[in-house]
């Protein structure tokens, strides 16, 4: 899969879980640019994303990303 | 069952119509997610609920400091989730024996409990049991061993079991069986727990809050109390009316082991107090014959309390039963295979719950099972006994429906009278109607146990008590009069009343005719009655100008020379 797709799916899962259909991702976002985006919704996008793609992240994995470049680059090497 | 993220959005809408109640949750493990969920569930279920939560793991502190948040919010209904990862923990570092774990656990939460009650005795206390896990540090043989944590934890379940037997406040939620249903590896997920101290999956979230509102439910009063049949292809296998009484599946034929075991699971509802009720499309006589005459049929036609079997629409024929047991649509269940009867009974009858039954009637109860459709917050004995009273009253209405005629209706009853005067049998019952009886009461004057002993010795007072049964059942003692002499021709109706629950039946009639023809006998001319208003007896200000009464200034004259007996279809026992 593409990136440009992955970070689109990943941006539908977003608006959907944090009921905002005006989020747009870029690899550069970080949590403080998306607006409900703490460290509790963080746990719902995760598995939000896992259950979406089929993955599984690891423990560590998931408090490690600093932007969404990195958590997409973490859903690529799984796929 | 909506899902968390949809039980979330519940949040953002205008839940200020819905019934408010005020919720605490308390929990050892992280439990935002599960607030969330609860909440979102209360919208599902009608209630605005005010939650309250306390910060993570602090169970013990804010039951026990009386200037705690959760005293000062003061809810009735108080959440306690604490998990099997802490209570793990706690066996980990479990100074005694182990054996005694679990005991010492239940005292702890019996303490919880016994706080919150002190503190406010009709506190309802929710707690969540716990879910099942197994540190292998035995493997299967720390069944076998007293001190092991599975052994331990399974204990203190059962411990939970038998305290909640006996504390009526203390409602147990059966987190325990949604795992059992989901699997721990859906229940559960390492890595978030790691991350954030969640014991439960977001997958699982909803199963967990509509199993807790479904007691928060039952506790307001709002449960299921009957569940409404099809039967072809739902009750047995096959169509009665093509296939014939041979050759529909039930038993041992074809597919009709799923349609035994459904049936013996309707019989145990029926058997716990649930209404049972037949809704099918078919000739009735038809429809009847399994419930008569087959041999393997589990469900008879006694556990039947309303058999509605015509070629009418299903939502006219719902309706009736409903108008039969007057009781809400909301507390109804509708069963049927058919989804195009289904939707339009949806249609027809929002509030009635229509699960969508599997196609393959072998899942049939394996899917009814997952939606907790008969949960209580009681019960008892009396439970069946209130089912086979509905059951009579279904009968009675059933029998009329049939009669165009009221009076062949009450032919048919073939009721029976027992007349008595008070005895130290009957005077208790008679003093209950007595202190009771506020609608049919012509005077309300109410009498004490004493005060009837007393009546019942005075030679100036006649007393009667009237029982009434019928074909379906016996009513009991039902009405009482008390004749006091005013003068040597005159008896004066010092009391006369009447249960409602035997309403048009005729017993006025009945009850005139014996006390005037016993009047007569003892050689009175007159029959003397007054009626006294209050709030509540309205129903009876005409009671004495209908039964043939003349007016004499405030109060009523009945003419015994004159009087023929009114008509009537009870019989004297």
């Amino acid at each position: 899969m593409e990136r440009q797709q992955i970070i689109a799916q990943v941006t539908d899962i977003f608006r959907d879980v944090l009921d905002n259909d005006d989020i747009t991702l870029t690899d550069a976002t970080t949590a403080r640019d998306v607006e409900d985006w703490d460290s509790l919704n963080h746990i719902q996008l995760v598995v939000g994303i896992e259950k979406h793609f089929k993955i599984r992240f690891a423990a560590k994995e998931i408090h490690s990303w600093q932007n969404v470049g990195e958590l997409v680059d973490s859903v690529a090497g799984k796929l | 069952m909506k899902d968390f993220a949809n039980l979330k959005r519940n949040l953002k809408k205008d839940a200020s119509a819905l019934k408010p109640i005020n919720v605490a949750l308390l929990g050892d493990t992280a439990t935002q997610f599960l607030a969330k969920a609860i909440q979102g569930a209360g919208y599902e279920y009608g209630y605005n609920l005010q939650l309250w939560e306390a910060d993570f793991n602090q169970v013990e502190r804010q039951v026990a400091d009386p200037s705690s948040e959760l005293h000062e919010y003061g809810a009735e209904l108080i959440i306690i989730f604490q998990s099997s990862h802490k209570l793990l923990g706690k066996y980990n570092k479990f100074k005694g024996s182990h054996t005694a774990f679990a005991a010492d656990e239940l005292n702890s939460i019996k303490a919880i409990y016994d706080t919150l009650a002190s503190v406010n005795p009709k506190v309802k206390l929710i707690y969540y049991n716990y879910t099942e896990i197994d540190d292998n540090v035995f493997g299967n043989y720390a069944n076998k061993v007293t001190s092991s944590y599975l052994f331990q934890l399974r204990k203190l379940n059962v411990l939970l079991m038998e305290y909640a037997a006996d504390v009526p406040n203390f409602h147990i939620c059966d987190i325990s069986s949604v795992q059992n249903l989901v699997g721990k590896a859906a229940f559960f997920q390492p890595s978030v727990y790691i991350n954030s101290e969640m014991v439960l999956s977001i997958e699982v979230l909803p199963a967990i809050a509509y199993k807790t509102l479904g007691i928060i439910s039952a506790l307001q009063g709002k449960f299921n109390k009957c569940v409404i049949l099809d039967l072809d292809n739902t009750t047995w296998g096959g169509i009665i009316g093509d296939d014939g009484i041979e050759n529909i599946q039930i038993g041992a034929l074809g597919i009709g082991k799923a349609f035994s075991e459904f049936q013996y699971w309707v019989k145990k509802l029926k058997n716990r107090g649930i209404i049972v009720a037949v809704c099918s499309k078919n000739t009735e006589s038809i429809a009847m014959e399994p419930f008569e005459k087959h041999p393997d049929m589990v469900l008879k036609m006694e556990d039947i309390a309303v058999f509605v079997a015509n070629w009418e629409n299903k939502v006219d024929n719902i309706r009736k039963i409903q108008g039969i047991l007057n009781i809400g649509f909301d507390s109804m269940v509708f069963l049927d295979d058919n989804p195009f009867e289904r939707n339009m009974v949806r249609e027809g009858i929002p509030q009635l719950t229509v699960p969508e039954l599997p196609e393959d009637p072998a899942e049939y109860l394996e899917y009814l099972y997952t939606l907790n459709l008969f949960e209580t917050i009681s019960f008892t004995e009396d439970d069946a006994a209130r089912t086979k009273q509905y059951q009579v009253e279904a009968q009675r209405a059933t029998l009329f429906e049939k009669f165009t005629n009221e009076d062949d209706f009450l032919q048919n009853l073939n009721m029976v009278s027992v007349v008595e005067p008070f005895t130290k049998f009957n005077t208790p019952r008679v003093a209950q109607l007595s202190q009771r009886s506020n609608q049919f009461n012509l005077r309300t004057v109410r009498y004490t146990e004493a005060d009837l002993e007393a009546l019942a010795a005075s030679p100036r007072h006649f007393t009667f008590s009237f029982t009434l049964e019928d074909k379906f059942g016996n009513n009991g003692l039902i009405c009482v009069v008390i004749l006091q002499q005013e003068s040597p021709e005159v008896l004066f109706i010092d009391t006369w009343l009447m249960s409602c629950r035997v309403l048009k039946r005729g017993m006025e009639n009945f009850t005139l005719n014996t006390i005037a023809s016993f009047a007569q006998q003892k050689g009175y001319k007159y029959l003397k009655g007054e009626y006294i208003a209050t709030p509540k007896n309205g129903m009876v200000a005409d009671h004495y100008s209908k039964l043939g009464f003349e007016p004499d200034g405030d109060n009523w004259l009945l003419n015994l020379n004159q009087y023929q007996d009114k008509k009537s279809f009870i019989d004297k026992k």
